[in-house]
């Protein structure tokens, strides 16, 4: 009977010495080194892998930032503070990212746009874009289904329903996902500007001045005098449509006067009094 | 005796056939016809006239030049004022020819008579080079080149051709009337695609709410060798070619393959009477019939339309716009597609002008689903429309393509018979068109 107990014991504690002496050496052999500052760096993202940054998810950028030792191009969309402090954290010099925003570049509002046909098959913007060209008839506009209300992860989109168009808040990190998921490519990411001020064309309808008029009452209809009342050359036409570019624009809020169907659209900036309000 | 019917699925929507006895009227020229250049499957064809260009009826206006793509020639004769993009039944701008009508001067190699021809003289090639020249599509609705369909692959070979006559759709009558008028042209147009294709054995498939054309077609038949009329029981979509296939000779096409897989060409009657005029005849595909019906329009009928003429003509001639009027639908109403103008041109593909009280043209109220597998039952394919349409909402493509998405006909009965009135084919359609996409994608890599 004790014999049994005994060589029992021995074999199992000799089989369990060897085992942790075994797996010692495995471990040695198959160590992985992993960074602790990923984690610390991951910590410090926003953790909602909208993938805006490029990158698979918030771990993916950590990894790559890590192993970079920089944040040089690598911006989270998310959190520009989040970038300072893993700068910090690293111990390098901190990238200065222009704090961006996506804007609605359509006004076919109810009034403007008015309704000529009724829609009432699945709210989907994909589904509408393949199957008509829009309740108020322009085809490069905003059809109103909320595909980009969906696919925000920072609850930074909404319906207006009086409008019929999505509003962006002012949480909107820039991150573009409603960018892609906008089967009319009508949501473009500016940067937020000085002051939270922005200018940009409010329209994509790249129809015939004439066609375009008269389906909405704000399109632009490529006139051209925007283009020409600019100093600073930012702004460009093509396909009867002009496009403000955002880092040439100065916001001298020029074109905007001229456009004869108020279809460049200011943000932020006080009422138009005197010339001295105007920023340079 | 049993009829014959497709296996899985189906389901009988009410009929509403209110134009089943109008004959066919021939409708008056319009003052401007309209060819979409994009107005059958494939490739749209090149314009071969220029703006100031005088036509003649039959001449061809553009011509296809990739594998899959056909023709289109003038329905009128007159001046071309345009090429230039117009509003097409989806309410986007695509390439148009646009002809102001003067006179109506046809071209002279046509053979306007009514006589029948019956002796067919031409051989395999040179039927489907005239059908290629003379831009014969698939009138059933989704205008493939029928050239295209008659070229056998090397390797293969047709043991039958079948006629679909089977009109499932509620509501249109032109495939009906077209049998009743003209049948003989009919049964001559199948004896010259039995040669193009060469087969012995012909089935003309026709759904039993039809008695008067089974009994009619069956005794012009006798006079033709190997056409044999098969009366099929009512049930849709009997009318989509693998269902008619596997109704009347019981067999599988796999998935994603062709008809010819199995042995089969499946033409439209429409069609049949296209190739009857346009090989013995010499007469290109101008003209079609249009079913112009609706619960409230005055005068539902079967009309002879030049291809072109702007629908708001047609809606006319049939009693007018009625007031309660909601939506316009170019095709049936299972599968049929709303239409966003009154302007629209006729185009080859159009078999039928569907007007819709403003009732019947709104959609019950989206509810939960509730599980209780109507879809699954109706589905004549065999799939999950419940499934499909969750996992096109959340983009889950893998799964969907898993799923078997893309053998979906978008036959339209799951949403039909769904009490809950879920947007079923709706997000079917995107997820498919997606799952499309990335295959595409991935067999260029």
């Amino acid at each position: 009977m004790n014999d049994i107990m005994l060589y029992s014991l021995i074999t199992l504690i000799s089989l369990g010495v060897l085992s942790a002496v075994l797996l010692y050496f495995v471990a040695q052999k198959f160590k992985v080194d992993e960074d602790p500052r990923i984690d610390e760096v991951a910590e410090l993202l926003p953790g909602a892998n909208c993938g805006g940054c490029g990158y698979a998810g918030c771990r993916a950028l950590a990894e790559a930032i890590v192993k970079a030792e920089s944040v040089e191009g690598k911006s989270c969309p998310g959190a520009s503070e989040a970038m300072d402090k893993i700068a910090e954290l690293l111990g390098i010099a901190a990238p200065k990212a222009e704090p961006k925003i996506a804007v609605i570049r359509c006004h076919g509002t109810f009034a403007n746009t008015p309704k000529k046909i009724d829609y009432d098959a699945v709210a989907s913007c994909a589904f509408a874009h393949a199957l008509y060209a829009g309740e108020g008839g322009c085809p490069n506009g905003c059809l109103g289904c909320g595909d980009c209300v969906a696919s925000c992860r920072f609850d930074a989109i909404e319906m207006n329903a009086e409008t019929g168009l999505p509003d962006v808040k002012e949480n909107c990190v820039g991150c573009g996902v409603c960018v892609k998921n906008c089967p009319r490519g009508v949501i473009e990411v500016r940067h937020r500007g000085k002051k939270e001020r922005r200018i940009f064309v409010s329209c994509v309808n790249t129809e015939k001045g004439a066609v375009a008029k008269k389906n909405c009452a704000v399109a632009c209809i490529g006139c051209g005098k925007c283009v020409k009342a600019c100093t600073f050359e930012a702004i460009t036409m093509e396909k009867n449509l002009a496009y403000i570019d955002f880092e040439k624009c100065k916001l001298c809020r020029k074109c905007a006067k001229e456009c004869p169907t108020g279809a460049i659209w200011e943000v932020n900036f006080p009422e138009a009094k005197k010339e001295e309000n105007v920023e340079l | 005796m049993r009829l014959k019917t497709f296996k899985i699925g189906g389901t009988h929507p009410p009929e509403c056939k209110f134009s089943e006895r109008a004959a066919i009227e021939e409708l008056a020229l319009p003052t401007r016809a309209v060819f979409p250049l994009g107005q059958s499957l494939g490739a749209p064809p090149v314009p071969v006239v220029q703006k100031g260009d005088a036509v003649k009826v039959g001449q061809m206006i553009a011509k296809g030049e990739a594998f899959i793509s056909s023709n289109i020639h003038s329905s009128v004769s007159g001046k071309v004022v345009a090429i230039d993009d117009c509003i097409d039944a989806s309410g986007y701008k695509r390439p148009a020819i646009i002809i102001e009508v003067e006179g109506d001067e046809w071209d002279a190699s046509i053979d306007r008579s009514p006589d029948l021809k019956r002796t067919i003289h031409a051989e395999k090639e040179e039927i489907i080079a005239i059908i290629k020249e003379h831009g014969i599509v698939g009138m059933g609705g989704a205008a493939f080149p029928s050239h295209v369909k008659l070229m056998i692959p090397e390797g293969k070979k047709c043991e039958a051709l079948i006629i679909n006559a089977v009109e499932c759709e509620p509501y249109l009558t032109s495939d009906h009337r077209l049998m009743l008028e003209k049948g003989e042209e009919l049964l001559v147009g199948v004896k010259i695609l039995m040669r193009a294709v060469e087969v012995k054995k012909a089935y003309i498939g026709i759904e039993n709410n039809k008695p008067d054309a089974i009994a009619h077609l069956t005794e012009l038949a006798k006079g033709y060798d190997g056409i044999e009329v098969v009366p099929l029981k009512v049930k849709y979509p009997q009318g989509a070619e693998k269902q008619l296939i596997q109704a009347i000779v019981n067999r599988e096409v796999p998935c994603g393959k062709l008809p010819i897989e199995v042995g089969v060409v499946v033409v439209n009657v429409g069609t049949a009477v296209a190739v009857y005029e346009a090989v013995q005849k010499n007469k290109p595909l101008i003209q079609r019939v249009v079913t112009v019906t609706g619960k409230s329009l005055a005068k539902p009928s079967n009309f002879y339309v030049r291809i072109g003429t702007p629908t708001f003509m047609l809606i006319e001639a049939a009693g007018g716009l009625p007031d309660d009027y909601g939506k316009l639908v170019s095709g049936g109403p299972m599968m049929g597609k709303a239409v966003t103008s009154l302007d629209i041109p006729i185009t080859k593909g159009t078999s039928g002008i569907l007007l819709m009280t403003r009732k019947e043209s709104k959609r019950i109220p989206v509810q939960n689903c509730i599980r209780c597998a109507k879809c699954t039952t109706i589905c004549c394919m065999g799939l999950e429309p419940y499934l499909l349409s969750n996992l096109a909402t959340c983009n889950d493509f893998e799964q969907l393509e898993g799923e078997g998405v893309m053998n979906c006909i978008e036959c339209g009965s799951c949403q039909y018979i769904c009490p809950s009135g879920r947007p079923l084919l709706d997000m079917i359609r995107t997820g498919k068109g997606q799952v499309g996409k990335i295959i595409k994608n991935r067999n260029v890599k």
